[in-house]
């Protein structure tokens, strides 16, 4: 089952930084933040803090980790879960880099 | 790969904290064994005051439970003393209990064997009854004479004779304080605080045998004639004195001090003096395999028996044992701020004072308040305060830093009046405050919940509350009053945070070192900092890269790219994020002068753009709301071909120049204040600062301008100009400081520019002008600004030379392309997928 969308070239995401892709999907809009970190791994995360919903992808990006911009919650970006001793999780998108491509499934459960 | 092996010898407060933050930075690096002679677990030795009290019980202070030690892999063995070192064979011995031992091999070693109480070398201290104050099994058995004996007798003065006494005299003893000074705690007050503290005590029904020098503890059957059993589990009876008085005694608890516990170490040959002596990477100065951190410890020649020490000795260590290698220990600043039974003290630092220093006291003996403040070359450098100490964690941080205290030297005594305290007023002491009392206002907590946490979770610094209740963790203006209920929770021993404070948790080194060294190193790359002051992260955090980032185009404007991804959203994407992700846009108007086709302009923007709300802010300027973040560029290009530029208004930056009408139009106008505010705005305008900094000219004393609270402030009169300094409005209001007059607009320009590059060459990222010139002292910047005309010259050509720099509109540069991809978002539509 092929179901990866392709989204961008590795280059379009700026390391230490993130891109917004806004999915229509089966008439839903989704707002997925893709982050790029300084070792260059492509994480995909809902663009919505469990906190209060700030947009992580306004965030500064450290390590693994993705510091919301409202209140500073830090997101582990691979799981998706606040680290404590903050509680909560955002959705995660699996997501892969094939030949300088990155590409996004949402699949469903 | 096999593990190394650790073995840390005393179960304690310093040597856990050691193996917790071992365990952070190097989970897998040891296998763990652990001794303990006492039969518990390791738990919270600040607390025993309250369980000899009845306020708690054992099973409450309990820090890490068996389970801990299980889920780490450690093993632990309680109730089993270390008798030998083998330092060539690198294993201890432990003595079973039961006449077998225990043997452990080590690769590294670490000694917490903590301190024991001194217990007075006077005929009879071997007697059934004489404790000390120490462990576990010392409050039990007191708890235990408690129940079936009358008198207790307290032998020692200090915090811990105290807190002993306080405790037996709620268990219902009749308690009497033996003192060999002439007044209590006199390590920490000096004579007059003493004395009040003593009539609070002695009110509460404890009483007072001071300048008594105990002789011999008698037992009950030789009191008062000589009993024909002698020695052996005899109970005691009496005390006498030096002088040949006596009161009888069924309990006797030794609070005279106590002495680091280095009896195996010395067993082991290596080097103690009044403790096992330690370099500053906290290894014996004999052999490096073997650490030590805690009470048992002597760091150049001190040895500390508070909590935030051992702490910071513990996190150096566990640095060394996870071969980071980069911490130092370089010693403690101590204060004490505790609570005795209800009564407020806080002391740090020369309160005694001496020949070559002055004191300010301030003594209310009906209110139960007494000051005394103790200072040397206009230098803060000791402290006592009883009653009211809301003020001790201000006075020891003006003590830590040295700060200059001649400019406010006659209000210090009053306290800090803008302390943060949300609004609750100095007078409103902490104990007194209701468990729902708001002390977080940005965030909604509450005293009780504070207290809760402190006490569920084991809290004992002001970050990890920070962390686990959010209270201070936004404005930061009731962290005076987060800290105080800190210490009134944990109470006894808790000390105030510590010597250095790191920029982040990523370094041990503080603002003014990463300062110093991009300065002196000539560091030009936020990779160059990470490396030369061994970050321990790739690449920072949230807290620090912003930091380093300020930092370094400050000091190398020329030379250093701005790295937008160490930016917080707001100067990344030029506007001002809001609560629902949209932006605010606020275009510059120099002065806060418009004119008609400038305001047609907006008019048009706001419109094509749809912008949902027009504001007039607090600076003079309009505020457009709820704009998309994709269509800030579009919107930019409108304004930048109207001749407008950013008005910096989301930036740690220079913000505003608020203008009142001056001399043109106002018949009470001394000059022409609307045209210098334009003028300095232009000088000004792009410049990156450590925070938000904010300008005003008033064109008389009226002051319409509010200039006496902004960052810089002139207030013109017909002589000149007056320059005002380091004000602001906003959480804790400060007026300016009056910094001195001059006459000619152009001197005016050049105070500024040299003022303005001098807080951003010497203030800490995110300290406004207000706290930045509090901790200097106004001397300092008077020194370099007003007397020093040739540095005042550098300072402002410097300034000059990075605003080439600066002044490049950056709404201009995006309306034009830069960093296309910060505002267009990638727009996917998917083709439906089978599921």
């Amino acid at each position: 089952m092929n179901d990866w969308i392709p989204i961008a070239s590795l280059e379009d995401i700026p390391r230490q930084g993130c891109r917004i892709v806004e999915l229509e999907h089966d008439d839903m809009l989704n707002r997925i933040a893709v982050f790029r970190t300084v070792t260059d791994h492509i994480h995909a995360v809902r663009d919505k803090c469990p906190h209060r919903g700030g947009p992580l992808s306004q965030g500064i990006v450290h390590g693994g980790q993705v510091t919301c911009p409202l209140h500073s919650w830090k997101i582990d970006l691979a799981s998706g879960e606040a680290v404590l001793p903050d509680k909560g999780c955002a959705r995660t998108y699996a997501t892969k880099v094939e030949g300088g491509r990155v590409y996004l499934r949402v699949a469903q459960a | 790969m096999s593990r190394m092996k650790l073995v840390l010898v005393g179960n304690g407060m310093a040597g856990i904290r050691t193996l917790e933050e071992l365990l952070k930075a190097a989970p897998e690096q040891y296998d763990i064994t652990v001794f303990g002679d006492e039969p518990h677990p390791n738990y919270n030795r600040i607390m025993l005051s309250p369980v000899l009290a009845g306020e708690q019980t054992v099973e409450q202070i309990i820090l890490n439970g068996r389970d801990w030690y299980a889920a780490h892999g450690i093993t632990l063995h309680t109730g089993k003393r270390v008798v030998k070192i083998d330092r060539t064979r690198r294993v201890v011995e432990a003595d079973d209990g039961d006449g077998g031992k225990i043997i452990a091999g080590y690769d590294r070693l670490l000694l917490a064997t903590g301190s024991k109480p001194f217990i007075l070398p006077v005929p009879g201290a071997d007697l059934e009854g004489v404790v000390g104050f120490r462990d576990i099994a010392d409050v039990e058995r007191m708890i235990e004479a408690s129940t079936s004996h009358r008198h207790a007798v307290v032998i020692g003065g200090g915090l811990l004779g105290l807190e002993a006494a306080n405790g037996l005299k709620a268990r219902g003893m009749e308690v009497s304080v033996v003192h060999i000074a002439p007044w209590l705690l006199e390590r920490q007050l000096d004579e007059p605080a003493a004395r009040l503290l003593q009539q609070s005590l002695e009110a509460k029904g404890l009483k007072f045998l001071l300048e008594k020098q105990t002789a011999e503890i008698l037992p009950a059957s030789l009191s008062p004639s000589p009993s024909p059993e002698g020695g052996g589990e005899q109970r005691v009876g009496a005390l006498r004195f030096k002088d040949g008085t006596e009161v009888p005694a069924d309990l006797v608890v030794m609070a005279v001090g106590i002495r680091p516990n280095t009896a195996l170490a010395e067993s082991a040959g290596l080097l103690c003096n009044r403790g096992l002596v330690v370099t500053d990477t906290l290894q014996s100065a004999t052999d490096p395999r073997i650490y030590a951190v805690g009470e048992c410890v002597s760091h150049r020649g001190v040895a500390y028996g508070l909590v935030a020490p051992l702490f910071e000795q513990a996190k150096v260590c566990a640095n060394h044992l996870a071969e980071h290698g980069v911490a130092r220990y370089q010693g403690s600043l101590t204060s004490t701020k505790l609570k005795v039974t209800g009564i407020d003290l806080f002391s740090a630092g020369d309160f005694m004072g001496g020949q070559d220093t002055e004191s300010l006291v301030f003594s209310d003996a009906a209110a139960g308040t007494y000051k005394k403040l103790v200072i040397k070359d206009n230098k803060l450098v000791g402290a006592c305060i009883y009653g009211d100490t809301i003020d001790g964690t201000w006075y020891f941080d003006l003590l830590r830093e040295g700060t200059d205290i001649s400019q406010f030297r006659k209000t210090i005594l009053f306290g800090q009046h803008h302390l943060g305290d949300s609004g609750h007023g100095p007078a409103e002491r902490v104990a007194a405050l209701p468990d729902t009392a708001e002390i977080c206002g940005c965030n909604g907590v509450c005293k009780g919940t504070i207290v809760a946490a402190i006490r569920d979770l084991k809290l004992f610094t002001l970050d990890e509350v920070k962390a686990h209740t959010k209270a201070s963790a936004s404005c930061g203006s009731c962290t005076g009053l987060v800290e105080a209920v800190l210490a009134h929770t944990v109470g006894g021993n808790y000390s105030a945070a510590p010597s250095k404070k790191p920029l982040c948790k990523c370094t041990e080194h503080s603002h003014d070192d990463v300062i110093a060294a991009i300065r002196d190193q000539e560091l030009k790359s936020m990779d160059a900092v990470f490396q030369a002051l061994e970050w321990s992260t790739p690449d920072g955090c949230a807290t620090c890269r912003p930091a380093v980032n300020y930092y370094l185009l400050a000091r190398w404007p020329a030379e250093y790219q701005d790295d937008a991804q160490s930016r917080f959203i707001n100067e990344r994407a030029h506007g001002n994020i809001q609560k629902d992700g949209s932006f605010s846009v606020v275009p510059r108007m120099w002065g806060g002068l418009t004119n008609p086709r400038e305001l047609r302009a907006i008019a048009d923007v706001a419109e094509k753009f749809k912008v949902p709300e027009v504001k007039v802010t607090g600076g003079q300027r309009i505020d457009l709301f709820g704009v998309k973040k994709e269509d800030l560029p579009a919107m930019w290009k409108d304004l930048s071909d109207a001749g407008f530029v950013s008005g910096h208004a989301y930036g740690k930056a220079l913000r505003t120049v608020k203008t009142c009408v001056g001399s043109q139009w106002c018949r009470f106008g001394t000059q022409d204040s609307t045209g210098l505010g334009v003028k300095l705005e232009q000088l000004t305008w792009g410049s990156w600062m450590p925070h938000k900094f904010k300008l005003a000219v008033s064109g008389c004393p009226r002051n319409c301008a509010e200039a006496t609270i902004k960052d810089f402030g002139v207030v013109c009169v017909e002589s000149g100009y007056e320059l005002h300094v380091g004000g602001n409005g906003g959480i804790k209001v400060r007026v300016t400081d009056l910094l001195c007059r001059v006459e000619t607009e152009a001197q005016v320009m050049e105070y500024c520019g040299a003022y303005t590059q001098l807080y951003r060459e010497e203030a800490h990222y995110l300290e406004r002008t207000a706290p930045w010139v509090e901790r200097v002292g106004l001397n300092h910047i008077k020194a370099k600004i007003v007397d020093d005309a040739a540095g005042r010259a550098a300072l402002y050509e410097r300034f000059k030379f990075g605003q080439q720099f600066a002044q490049i509109d950056p709404w201009k540069e995006r309306a034009e392309g830069t960093a296309a991809h910060e505002f267009q978002p990638i727009r996917i539509v998917a083709n439906p997928v089978p599921a």
